[in-house]
């Protein structure tokens, strides 16, 4: 029981802290935490097409492909921004699982290109058809989230603030259903796929279907983490989902960890804000590009296992033993 | 009616026949043995049945239901599980994640219940399943073991044991004695003699001739990707073109 205490007043406190964070940062800060927070809903999608043993180069694209189906079904066609957002995610569903057909005939390596080359199929037409697409300038004044007030807070989706509260619901209830797919016997199976598909498929298991699956999957959530990002700015373009883009998702996923749920988590929070204190205080942002290559050579060498390896090891000294794992045993 | 039939098995690679108009049947509830000398065709015959190949000519039923060229994961649907050669495993999960895995046939995840909760009763059924099977195999006190960690006996265990978690009507064991010392292998017997007795129809691909002879109802014998004799063991054990197979002619040893 003290053991669910624990866990439940750690839980409160991460709250708080989540909830309060906004009023110690200035404006510009306010923003980048937006920013972070979208962030952190690409990489944990990201982990969970990982799961299956697959690496693909497209999940930034498909993101764009939630931004710009949101944008455009609410510019377009006039639909209620947050209904908007869940069409854009579920076209990037769509969209995976068409392209799921022929990329899944490869794996590994060459998944990764086949991913890379789909994706920049996806850029190219966005850059090429000016209608609906916009061409290479995008999509600009996209519907903006619209005002509400709930009593206690009055929601004005210009101001940072509130589109961080919004955004910590989104991605807080996407975490969720992650975590839930993850915990269950599909995730069970997810493991099974990537360190055996041969024995899998043996024990009955349609790895290709799987396969599929938790890239719809993360598809979707991918395109949700697109929507929210082009109602906060306005304005997208093909080269705001561009490879390098997909290169950061990959070292903050690389420099997380994979092996946990929260280690992609992480490496986004570790990284954004090492690049905006550490970087921008030295002036050295627009090298972020440089930096982050250093930093991906740096972790492979010295930490195999990721930021979430220390955190591993921090949660399994005596401390905290003492404070979980006896509690454990005495209370079952 | 034969239970597993196998007629004119013809698998080509290339300008090669592995195996060459390979015809048996196994009878339901027995333990059937598949011998050869090495590049006999044994394993590629045993892969065809499980459908890792789909064959060049020939076709392979269950129950008269054809189930040759159908993929791995779909004859396994239909009741007949393989086990790999060597100690394929999922040795990054313990050793219940391994069983639960074997259990996707009988408690089929689905994606909304698991976000839902609402598979509460399924994920109970499978882990009741896979503690059964367990303790069938006398691995229960193992079951939080990192499969990779295990001693190469038990490994061979949790092969079978995964398969078995699927309640398949036939299972097929790749040389599951191989790397054995006598004592493991002796357990292993058990095991099998165990599984046969609660049903299962079970065809074996086997180097090692004590654990075969002790343990078959019926032999096929094969040479050079065809059929070469059948029969009991004893009658096996003294079949000269069998003995020839294996050791060579008298005049070539003379």
């Amino acid at each position: 029981m003290r053991r669910v205490a624990i866990l439940a007043s750690a839980v409160a406190i991460m709250v708080a802290a989540l909830l309060a964070l906004p009023f110690g940062l200035s404006f510009s800060q306010q923003e980048i935490l937006v920013f972070l927070i979208i962030n952190v809903l690409v990489v944990a999608s990201y982990r969970l097409l990982t799961l299956t043993g697959e690496w693909s180069l497209g999940h930034v694209v498909i993101m764009g492909v939630g931004a710009y189906a949101s944008a455009l079904y609410s510019k377009e066609f006039g639909v209620f921004v947050p209904v908007a957002m869940l069409l854009g995610a579920f076209t990037s569903a769509l969209i995976a699982m068409a392209l799921s057909y022929p990329l899944f005939r490869m794996k590994g390596f060459y998944f990764l290109i086949g991913s890379f080359a789909a994706g920049e199929v996806i850029r190219l037409l966005w850059k090429r058809f000016r209608d609906p697409f916009g061409g290479p300038k995008g999509i600009k004044k996209i519907e903006p989230m619209p005002d509400f007030d709930i009593g206690i807070w009055q929601f004005d989706f210009f101001e940072p603030t509130s589109y961080y509260y919004f955004s910590l619901v989104v991605v807080g209830v996407s975490l969720w259903v992650l975590w839930r797919i993850e915990k269950s016997p599909v995730g069970l199976t997810f493991h099974a796929v990537h360190w055996q598909d041969r024995l899998a498929e043996s024990a009955g298991v349609n790895a290709r279907a799987y396969k599929t699956l938790a890239f719809v999957i993360a598809s979707g959530f991918a395109g949700l983490a697109g929507a929210l990002l082009a109602h906060y700015i306005g304005t997208i373009n093909p080269n705001s989902f561009d490879i390098e883009q997909m290169v950061f998702v990959l070292t903050w996923v690389i420099v997380g960890g994979t092996s946990t749920i929260y280690g992609p988590i992480i490496g986004c929070i570790a990284l954004t804000t090492f690049n905006e204190i550490i970087l921008r205080e030295i002036g050295l942002e627009q090298g972020r590009p440089l930096v982050y290559g250093l930093v991906m050579i740096a972790s492979v060498l010295f930490l195999p296992k990721g930021l979430e390896g220390i955190v591993q090891k921090a949660f399994s000294t005596s401390l905290f033993k003492s404070m979980l794992g006896a509690q454990t045993r005495g209370s079952s | 009616m034969p239970f597993l039939q196998v007629s004119d098995l013809v698998m080509r690679f290339g300008g090669l026949a592995a195996v060459d108009g390979l015809s048996f049947s196994v009878e339901h509830g027995s333990i059937h043995g598949l011998i050869g000398p090495n590049g006999a065709g044994k394993t590629t015959t045993f892969n065809v049945i499980s459908g890792f190949y789909a064959p060049t000519e020939g076709e392979i039923t269950l129950q008269d239901e054809r189930i040759s060229g159908l993929r791995m994961f779909e004859v396994a649907r239909r009741g007949v599980i393989r086990t790999f050669q060597h100690s394929t495993l999922f040795s990054e999960m313990s050793v219940l994640e391994n069983v639960l895995v074997g259990t996707h046939l009988i408690f089929r995840p689905n994606i909304f219940a698991a976000i839902a909760g609402w598979d509460l009763a399924d994920r109970r059924g499978a882990l009741a399943r896979a503690n059964e099977v367990l303790d069938f195999f006398g691995m229960l006190h193992l079951k939080d073991a990192r499969a990779g960690d295990l001693a190469h006996g038990h490994q061979r265990s949790l092969g079978i044991a995964v398969a078995m978690a699927a309640r398949p009507e036939v299972l097929l064991l790749d040389e599951p004695f191989t790397g054995m010392n006598p004592e493991e292998t002796k357990t292993m017997m058990g095991l099998m003699l165990k599984i046969k007795e609660s049903g299962v129809t079970i065809l074996i691909v086997e180097h090692d001739m004590r654990a075969i002879m002790g343990l078959c109802d019926l032999i096929t014998v094969m040479n050079f990707g065809k059929f070469l004799a059948e029969g009991p063991p004893e009658e096996i054990r003294r079949d000269p073109t069998v003995i020839e197979a294996y050791l060579g002619s008298s005049r070539h040893a003379a």
